[in-house]
């Protein structure tokens, strides 16, 4: 079975359609890369599946049940996470309390108050530290984390959440090289036992992951398949390079 | 039937004057995002500016020309309002953009200040108000440069405006020893601005009773509301305006002058705000709290409209204006004989003008229920950023 | 690392323990040394500390500005006021005011106010119960920012009109007096008892100091910054931000209900001026003033802000309104963190350097605000070595 199937979606703002009849299915266990060039729907396309935006049309599954309707909190209870395409971490707290925010658990009024963090948790947000590298930062307002630090706390916080299905936005935007192939390293690590699906403008990285892609165009799939076969195909190069040119990227 | 039309009439007149309060929140409030908490007191300075300009017709202008003097108060409320609406964006409101919050605290203080102003302002005191002003402007520009580009350069700015405000108390209270200086303008008392014999009367249309008071803010209404619509849809600055409201980084690339668009919208909002107020005086005696009468209401309509489209301010107006005044005035009772008792006994409990706002106001939060973003919401994936 | 240096942990604990001393000792003395009349005024602008406290709590930390509190306020004061009211009388009698109005029996919602107990839940149950309905029905819709502070100003209009025009039930805008009520068998208005009011009021303020203080340093109090600073990422991390407001407002809307209590009993009326808008718009400012986002400042900004204003009332009551007006703009403008965020950001170290000294600073500025040198000087610290850099200021 698809952990997760969008069926036939459209989205449209005041008629302009932002998705229109998109089909997509992920198995579990999968890394899925999405590229797109830009207004082709990416982003709409996440709105769509964690509840944000509602499908005018269509229906999104996850494991089977539909999620239209349900609120963002409830379909983030559900096991789906997401990353933000800017990095959204809360300023005024530590990378350490939004780590603890962050981590998996109960999460309403009541158990924040009455049931301090177990040691597994505290253990959790202890270890996501050190592997982002932000020990020394830990108690210092996230706001002043550089740009890749703030980058790497929000993905820190997606795998906190260890969510079934994450949702990556542009991971790597304004990251250097060598932090761009750590993160790459990391969600192919996470693939497996997550399902990992990652938006990105970054060929050389999407080509790294060795995922099957997917192309997005005008809300529309355009054409699934590895790397390779995508960026050969005729229809790609025109979205992506306009109908006069005819060479390769 | 007539009883009817009569009802419809006297609400419309009352949702009139929230329309032509509100109208000018709305373009602020819409536009810009920004909440003016100081509208009320830019009606209240429209108010007494009609005040003055009565009085000046009565003590200097020849007896005929007395009828228009209201025709000659609005223009020149719009314009005194406007600049003091202008005054307030370029020194409050301008360093507050994006933070609504504080800009509503920021303008609730303005509210304050100006109502007190009203009150105690007296030749003493508006000469002592002068002083300071003069003084703070001039003393930067009567001392050496090189002050002002010193670690203390913060203390002197703060420090000259401290002593030019001490100098201008101390005028104040030296000039208020003379009984002539001292004399308050307006006081906290109420004032009455007599009607033109051509707004007292009325005119029976069928069985029903129009005052032309009423007739005459009716029109003000839709005179304002059409100037308003034309000049946002059709003035190059209009058009200005809302591209800046829709993209305000691509307005500037674009070479649109986005600050001036703001004082702008500002100036045309008090302004409005004004001509309310000149409106409100037909109604009755008007005082230095006349804002606070007006400023929920006025809110309510905006809330209840939905951001960012006229009709909606317009629909919200007149809906509460007609409810309000069905309800308060016991009229529906007489409209509706035949209504269950419990339900009359209900409408009397709340038939009075203030306990009618308080149903109007529950059944506008229950509205916000089914449709939270109002009557006419902002749609696209702008809205929730 | 075990044993510290002794003086190094007298002096830490001193410096925790010093102002709970002073608190103590000025809750002992001042009763004595201050004349009746401005021991109460201290004692009421304390129990409006309490008002501020919660309000600090929705807007400092859950980024809600609410310009209703005073609704909670008033109906805090009047569940007090109607038990005071009926407490004095014989079997049989009604308030005297209800004579007035031609009203022959007790309305029905006064009889459950002839019970103490009751009341004393009243007092800030039902504050908390409507506090937690109103801010349910708006925050489900998700209206916030701007939106949720006029509609909680239009919804204290209408408590206001409502007080105000039921004098059959309420006695409307007259209100209901009680310094001349009994509380066990003591006039309320006797300074004995204003004195004891005033005991109870420091206490209360302490509770709900700490009330607060537990609230907001948990994972709970991350969680409100949290909503303040991003309330769409926290859903998306799964959490439901309508619960967190909606309790956080309940709190608020009790606080405030013990507030008006206690403000009605030290000043022997309570009426639906408690409700008019600008006071509560004026609860906001002693907030941002004191400091909003830290207790302390709240509590402090409500005793300056109510003292000057009793003064300046005094002396030149035509000036108050330009003061607080200017005081809005101030601390908007030039003060966005009121006076304890302005201190605590090292605010008066830099006054004093515009006018001449330099700030202290053990080694290069940039060095200092390093977090890994931080650490390690922190560490340094902990084992003893006498030391006092300055690492306030850093953002």
């Amino acid at each position: 079975m698809n952990l997760l199937e969008l069926r036939g979606v459209s989205v449209s703002f005041d008629g302009f359609l932002a998705l229109n009849d998109l089909n997509l299915q992920l198995a579990p266990g999968e890394l899925r890369a999405v590229i797109g060039p830009n207004g082709a729907g990416k982003t709409t396309f996440l709105d769509v599946i964690t509840g944000k935006v509602k499908p005018t049309k269509g229906d999104v599954f996850f494991r089977g049940k539909s999620l239209v309707g349900q609120s963002e909190h409830r379909i983030s209870r559900l096991g789906i996470g997401r990353k933000f395409q800017t990095p959204r971490v809360y300023q005024n707290l530590s990378p350490r309390r939004n780590l603890e925010l962050a981590v998996r658990g109960p999460h309403s009024p009541f158990d924040l108050l009455f049931s301090p963090l177990s040691s597994e948790q505290r253990d959790r947000v202890q270890h996501l530290l050190g592997v982002v590298g932000l020990e020394s930062h830990a108690g210092q307002q996230a706001g002043g984390l550089s740009h890749g630090q703030k980058q790497w706390l929000e993905i820190a916080m997606l795998v906190a959440q260890d969510p079934e299905l994450l949702l990556v936005d542009e991971p790597v935007a304004g990251l250097t090289d060598e932090e761009t192939e750590r993160t790459g390293e990391l969600l192919r690590q996470l693939a497996g036992d997550h399902t990992v699906l990652v938006i990105e403008h970054d060929m050389d990285f999407i080509r790294d992951l060795q995922a099957p892609v997917t192309v997005l165009h005008e809300g529309h799939v355009l054409c699934e398949g590895s790397m390779e076969q995508v960026q050969n195909d005729p229809r790609v190069i025109e979205v992506y390079l306009g109908s006069e040119t005819q060479e390769a990227p | 039937m007539d009883l009817l039309y009569e009802t419809l009439f006297n609400g419309l007149a009352i949702g009139s004057v929230l329309v032509l309060a509100a109208l000018g929140l709305a373009v602020v409030f819409g536009l810009m995002g920004v909440i003016n908490m100081a509208h009320g007191e830019l009606m209240m300075l429209g108010a007494y500016t009609t005040f003055v300009v009565q009085n000046i017709f009565k003590a200097v202008v020849p007896e005929v020309l007395f009828p228009i003097y209201i025709l000659v108060a609005i223009p020149l409320a719009f314009v005194v309002s406007g600049l003091v609406g202008l005054l307030l964006e370029k020194t409050v409101i301008r360093r507050l953009y994006g933070r609504p919050l504080e800009t509503l605290l920021a303008t609730w203080g303005v509210s304050l200040i100006l109502q007190q102003f009203v009150r105690s302002v007296s030749s003493a005191f508006a000469l002592g108000l002068l002083v300071t002003v003069v003084g703070g402007l001039l003393i930067p520009r009567l001392t050496p440069k090189s002050w002002w580009q010193q670690r203390w350069t913060p203390i002197l700015g703060s420090g000259s405006w401290i002593g030019s405000g001490l100098v201008g108390i101390v005028v104040a209270s030296v000039l208020g020893q003379q009984r002539v200086f001292d004399q308050p303008w307006f006081s906290a008392r109420n004032i009455d601005v007599t009607a033109p014999t051509w707004l007292r009367g009325s005119i029976d249309v069928g069985a029903v009773n129009m005052p032309t008071a009423r007739l005459f803010i009716i029109a003000l209404t839709a005179v304002a509301l059409i100037g308003v619509t034309w000049f946002l849809q059709k003035s190059v600055w209009g058009i200005r305006i809302r591209a800046v409201t829709q993209n305000r980084s691509m307005s500037n690339c674009l070479g649109i002058p986005t600050e001036k668009v703001d004082a702008l919208t500002f100036l045309i909002g008090s302004g409005l705000a004004g001509v309310a107020g000149v409106a409100v005086t037909l109604l009755g005696s008007v005082g230095p709290n006349l804002g606070g009468n007006y400023i929920v209401d006025c809110f309510m309509v905006v809330v209840l409209g939905g951001v960012g489209k006229l009709a909606g301010t317009v629909l919200a107006a007149l809906g509460i204006g007609v409810l309000s005044y069905l309800i308060g005035s016991g009229s529906l009772l007489l409209v509706w004989p035949a209504m269950p008792a419990g339900l009359n006994e209900l409408i009397t409990f709340f038939a009075t003008t203030s306990m009618a706002k308080v149903l109007v106001f529950a059944l506008i939060v229950v509205f916000l229920q089914v449709r939270p973003a109002g009557l006419f919401p902002q749609k696209g994936r702008m809205v929730e950023a | 690392m075990a044993d510290f240096p002794s003086s190094l942990v007298s002096s830490r604990n001193l410096r925790r323990i010093l102002p709970w001393l002073v608190i103590v000792a000025a809750a002992v003395v001042l009763p004595v040394v201050l004349p009746p009349f401005r021991l109460n005024l201290l004692g009421r602008f304390l129990s409006l500390g309490i008002v501020a406290l919660g309000i600090d709590l929705i807007w400092g930390y859950t980024g809600m500005l609410s310009l209703g509190q005073g609704i909670f306020f008033a109906l805090g004061g009047y569940a007090l006021g109607m038990y005071l009211q009926l407490d004095t009388l014989e079997p049989g009698q009604l308030p005297e005011f209800f004579g007035l109005y031609g009203v022959k029996s007790l309305p029905a919602f006064w009889q459950p106010f002839n019970s103490p107990v009751f009341t004393f839940f009243a007092i800030w149950v039902i504050p908390a119960l409507v506090a937690g309905l109103l801010g349910y029905l708006v925050f489900r819709n998700r209206i916030k920012g701007v939106y949720f502070s006029i509609l909680t100003q239009a919804a204290l209009l209408v408590f206001f009109n409502f007080f105000n025009g039921q004098q059959k039930l309420i006695n409307g805008t007259n209100g209901l007096k009680t310094d001349t009520a009994h509380i066990f068998g003591v006039l309320v208005g006797s300074d004995g008892m204003q004195r004891n009011l005033f005991w109870v009021t420091v206490l209360l303020v302490i509770g709900a100091w700490f009330l607060c203080r537990w609230l907001t340093t948990g994972r709970f109090g991350d969680a409100l910054v949290a909503i303040r600073d991003d309330e769409p990422r926290l859903r998306f991390t799964g959490y439901n931000p309508t619960a967190y407001k909606t309790v956080v407002f309940a709190v608020a809307g009790g606080l405030a209900g013990i507030s008006g209590a206690l403000y009605t009993v030290q000043s022997g009326i309570v009426s639906p001026q408690f409700m008019a808008v600008p006071f509560s718009i004026e609860m906001v400012i002693w907030v941002a003033v004191g400091g909003r986002g830290t207790l302390i400042g709240a509590i402090l900004g409500a005793l300056l802000i109510n003292f000057a204003k009793s003064l300046i009332s005094e002396q030149l009551p035509e000036t108050w309104l330009f003061i607080q007006g200017g005081l809005f703009l101030l601390v908007v403008t030039a003060l966005p963190d009121g006076l304890v965020g302005w201190w605590r950001q090292g605010g008066p170290g830099r006054l004093i350097a515009m006018v001449g000294l330099p700030q202290r600073s053990l080694t290069y500025p940039a060095l200092d605000l390093d977090p890994e040198v931080q650490a390690e000087q922190s560490q340094f610290d902990a084992q003893g070595s006498e030391s006092q850099g300055s690492k306030g200021g850093a953002q």
